[in-house]
């Protein structure tokens, strides 16, 4: 007797809705046998991870940091979703938003400690040409030379970290900062601050960016034919290219398109929750977003969900670090167990399994 | 049926969801038989073989191979049993060599050096000339049959099943193949020959097992039946003839010329390719597939932009832009390949529609999809050209293989080009659709369009082309006009037999 995978000939509506929702039951049910091994109770842990963030106690506290954490990934996403959807894999979202807050910090540290309404549009601006710039560096690189983009964007991360350290510890420096490391802090600077806007909610900028680009990348690729050309290249490219669309414009529009989504997630946050940039203004938010996009179906509904349940993971893992003592690697473990889940699950849509001999 | 039938099946029936493909087939074959299929598209003929070859199991019925009972679980256990298939489709990899081609679709390769010599004995014992040192990507179409041919040979089958093998073969290639199946037939391989074109199965076949829907109609020697017979048997009906009439020549409208693929290009290059079609006119190009008509078409569309002068449409110079400002200008072209090329397989027809009229049919405003006129466009495709679907929100690959061949020519069509250039229109369709698909391209033409037919089907060619001129090696031949014109002249033009000698009959 053996496993086979016999591929099926449409995979059925139904089953690409359930498996984000398999991956996420199976992802629990490793965890907490994972919990158990470490000496936990396993439901304890699973409850203060999943459900004490949004109903428990603390919740007063953790819930606006739903919003917080989602808005940025929901805007990552949304543009990463793009360039998967044409088959162009930008992996390096991370580094496009270290670029991009970087430069929108740098233009509120230069008009600083000037008021002026311009300023703060100026600086997304700044934050979405930043991350705009760093993706057209791998699109150009492969529209030329035809190299990977998905080991030019990723590497590019690296690089990315390495100038935010620079940066903290060089050009961007708080003069008055007694020789710590890192810029001013731009929530005290009123012209160049992303506040929450309604108290309570975690709603700043970048949540309702986050939420214009959920509605725009839905009609994008709904209604809009640049939207239909990305389907078509990701499905069939010689159709494409034989319907009129140039291989190397599409390149450049999806990965300067997420580029800018995720240099303005950059600047949303340096400018609001971060609040300056560090040594280590990374915080994975550009990696997540990957996982936020595929559990979401490329799809921007099942991104906004996907989005809502990573930054739950997020919340929840620092709320059982703080209350249960679990390791800070808990959230990468979670995080990294939907993917894995997710990945094995979609295996059944497109394959039906038969168990029997091939006799 | 006798005890003397070398493979006999009894009442084989197998359905998919929705598709009833095969129903009560009975039908045997005797050693030393060649014994034609017929039948239309999606008349149960590939089901049929595919269960004889063992990759999918019947519902019901029962099959024997020389007495024993044949039931395949799969390709392995058929070949064991002394069935081989050549498909239609080769699988062959272009990068590696033919012995390497052979030894990976073998399932117990000898080495390397053995298999050679193997090679070389059963390709010079059959005529089928071979060096199992090249390299496939060197082979032309006709070449790489040889290598699958040879590939089953190695099995010594008792039972070999063709599938449409001539649909890459000139002529002259036609008839060397056919001297080799007969040279099979004597040692007593039984041979179960899928084709259409029933000239051939004529000329060859010993019986021939007609299906329509899934059931045999009858079985009749094809050398007592004419081939007008045969295809009404086939379809049920009596074909149309096309009508050629009502169309006249009027003024140049495309026009190539010094066309030539830059270097570095994969595949062959095309060489100074010119040629001038006028409004009514159609130009039939021929050729062997390889020689360049994948370069052509891509040259014309405009996924390939060329040197300023080489494309004109009505005078003005198309050479240096994209597929959309041609389709805008009016020049339309339909490639070969239908799912992925032509189509989106996983898109619905509506969104097939948008591939290529969202310009010229005014399907999108602004850069928005007008979804509803895309469906409508759809629609009026679907009727006119009679395509098979339950509606415009049907999955490309959903379709078979003819019902979406009349999609992809019907929607070029409706958009009214001025010129509309076509490669393969009917491949793989049958000969109802055929015959509806070039009688629209003639009426298309006596509307006042310039259309240009690639093709590799002669009858076709010479069915539709006022002109004809052939492609070969990336070199087109000055066209020459179609009256008066005859198969084996025709033959020859398109660039004789490559190399190919008659298979020497050996006296058993």
């Amino acid at each position: 007797m053996s496993l086979r995978l016999d591929p099926r000939p449409e995979a059925p509506l139904w089953l690409q809705v359930a498996t984000p929702l398999m991956a996420v039951g199976a992802t629990m049910i490793a965890g907490a046998v994972l919990f158990a091994l470490m000496g936990h109770d396993p439901l304890a842990a699973i409850r203060m991870i999943f459900w004490d963030p949004l109903f428990g106690q603390a919740a007063a506290y953790s819930r606006p940091q739903l919003l917080v954490k989602a808005g940025p990934l929901i805007l990552i996403a949304c543009g990463l979703a793009l360039g998967f959807r044409a088959g162009i894999w930008n992996i390096g979202a991370e580094g496009q938003y270290i670029i991009g807050g970087m430069c929108g910090a740098a233009v509120a540290l230069a008009a600083y400690p000037a008021p002026g309404l311009w300023i703060f549009p100026a600086m997304v601006l700044a934050g979405a040409a930043g991350g705009w710039a760093w993706g057209m560096i791998p699109a150009m690189l492969r529209n030329l030379f035809g190299a990977s983009e998905i080991l030019v964007s990723l590497m590019l991360v690296y690089v990315a970290q390495k100038l935010a350290a620079w940066a903290a510890f060089g050009p961007l420096k708080n003069p008055e900062g007694f020789g710590m490391p890192g810029s001013r802090n731009l929530q005290q600077y009123s012209a160049a601050a992303n506040p929450e806007l309604i108290a309570g909610t975690g709603v700043h900028w970048g949540v309702v960016a986050a939420a214009v680009a959920v509605l725009a990348s839905w009609v994008l690729i709904a209604r809009h034919i640049r939207g239909f050309h990305i389907r078509a290249a990701g499905l069939a490219p010689r159709a494409a290219r034989f319907a009129g669309v140039s291989p190397g414009v599409l390149v450049a529009f999806c990965l300067g398109l997420s580029g800018a989504l995720a240099g303005m997630a950059g600047l949303f946050e340096v400018a609001g929750p971060a609040g300056q940039i560090t040594d280590s203004f990374g915080s994975g938010y550009g990696f997540t977003a990957i996982i936020v996009a595929f559990l979401g179906r490329l799809h921007p509904l099942g991104i906004l969900l996907a989005g809502l349940l990573l930054a739950l993971t997020y919340i929840g893992g620092e709320l059982a670090q703080m209350m249960l003592q679990l390791p800070a690697a808990t959230v990468q473990v979670f995080q990294g167990m939907l993917l894995f889940f997710l990945l094995g699950f979609d295996t059944l849509t497109r394959f039906r399994i038969r168990w029997g001999a091939r006799a | 049926m006798t005890e003397s039938d070398l493979f006999r099946a009894e009442g084989l029936g197998k359905s998919y969801p929705g598709v009833r493909a095969n129903d009560d087939v009975s039908f045997s074959v005797a050693p030393g038989e060649i014994h034609a299929l017929l039948g239309e598209n999606g008349a149960g003929k590939s089901t049929l073989v595919k269960m004889i070859y063992g990759l999918v199991q019947p519902d019901e019925g029962r099959m024997w191979l020389a007495g024993q009972p044949h039931a395949p679980s799969d390709p392995r256990a058929a070949r064991a049993a002394g069935v081989g298939m050549v498909f239609q489709h080769f699988s062959l990899f272009d990068a590696m060599s033919v012995a390497d081609n052979i030894a990976l679709g073998m399932d117990d390769p000898p080495p390397r050096r053995q298999l050679a010599e193997r090679i070389e004995r059963v390709s010079a014992d059959y005529g089928l000339p071979l060096d199992p040192r090249r390299r496939v990507a060197s082979l032309s179409a006709g070449e790489r049959q040889r290598v699958e041919i040879v590939r089953c040979l190695l099995g010594h089958p008792r039972l070999l099943i063709m599938d449409e093998p001539t649909s890459v073969l000139t002529p002259q290639e036609a008839n060397i193949l056919f001297d080799t199946l007969r040279q099979l037939t004597t040692v007593g391989t039984a041979i179960l020959y899928i084709s259409h074109k029933l000239d051939e199965i004529r000329a060859l076949c010993d019986r021939a097992t007609v299906l329509r829907h899934g059931r045999v109609v009858g079985t009749l020697s094809p050398r007592d039946h004419s081939a007008r017979e045969m295809a009404g048997l086939m379809v049920g009906a009596e074909l149309k003839v096309v009508d050629r009439s009502g169309r006249q020549a009027g003024p140049v409208v495309l026009e190539v010329a010094g066309l030539s693929s830059a270097t570095g290009v994969e595949g062959t290059r095309l060489r100074d390719v010119g040629f001038a079609v006028r409004a009514g006119e159609i130009l039939g190009i021929g050729g062997v597939a390889g020689n360049g008509q994948e370069q052509l078409i891509a040259a014309l569309s405009g996924e390939t932009i060329g040197r300023p002068g080489t494309v004109r449409l009505a005078g003005q110079d198309l050479s240096t832009l994209g597929p959309e400002p041609r389709r805008q200008a009016g020049l339309l072209t339909a490639p070969e390949d239908r799912l992925g090329h032509a189509a989106v397989p996983e898109m619905s027809l509506a969104e097939n529609a948008l591939l290529t009229a969202a310009g010229r049919q005014a399907l999108v405003r602004r850069g928005m999809i007008d979804h509803g006129a895309a469906r409508r466009f759809a629609e009026r495709v679907i009727a006119a050209f009679d395509v098979r679907t339950p509606g415009p929100d049907t999955a490309a690959m959903a379709l078979s293989g003819g019902n979406l061949q009349k999609f992809v020519i019907g929607r070029e069509i409706l958009q009214e080009p001025r010129a509309l250039v076509v490669n393969q229109p009917t491949w793989g369709v049958d000969a109802s659709a055929a015959a509806a698909i070039r009688q629209a391209l003639l009426d298309l033409a006596a509307r006042g369009a310039a259309v240009v037919v690639i093709s590799q089907d002669l009858d076709e060619l010479l069915e539709l082309s006022d002109r004809l001129a052939a492609l070969n090696e990336g070199r087109l031949s000055a066209p020459v006009p179609t009256e008066g014109l005859t198969l084996d002249a025709l033959g020859l033009m398109l660039g004789g037999a490559h190399g190919m000698e008659a298979a020497h009959v050996v006296a058993a």
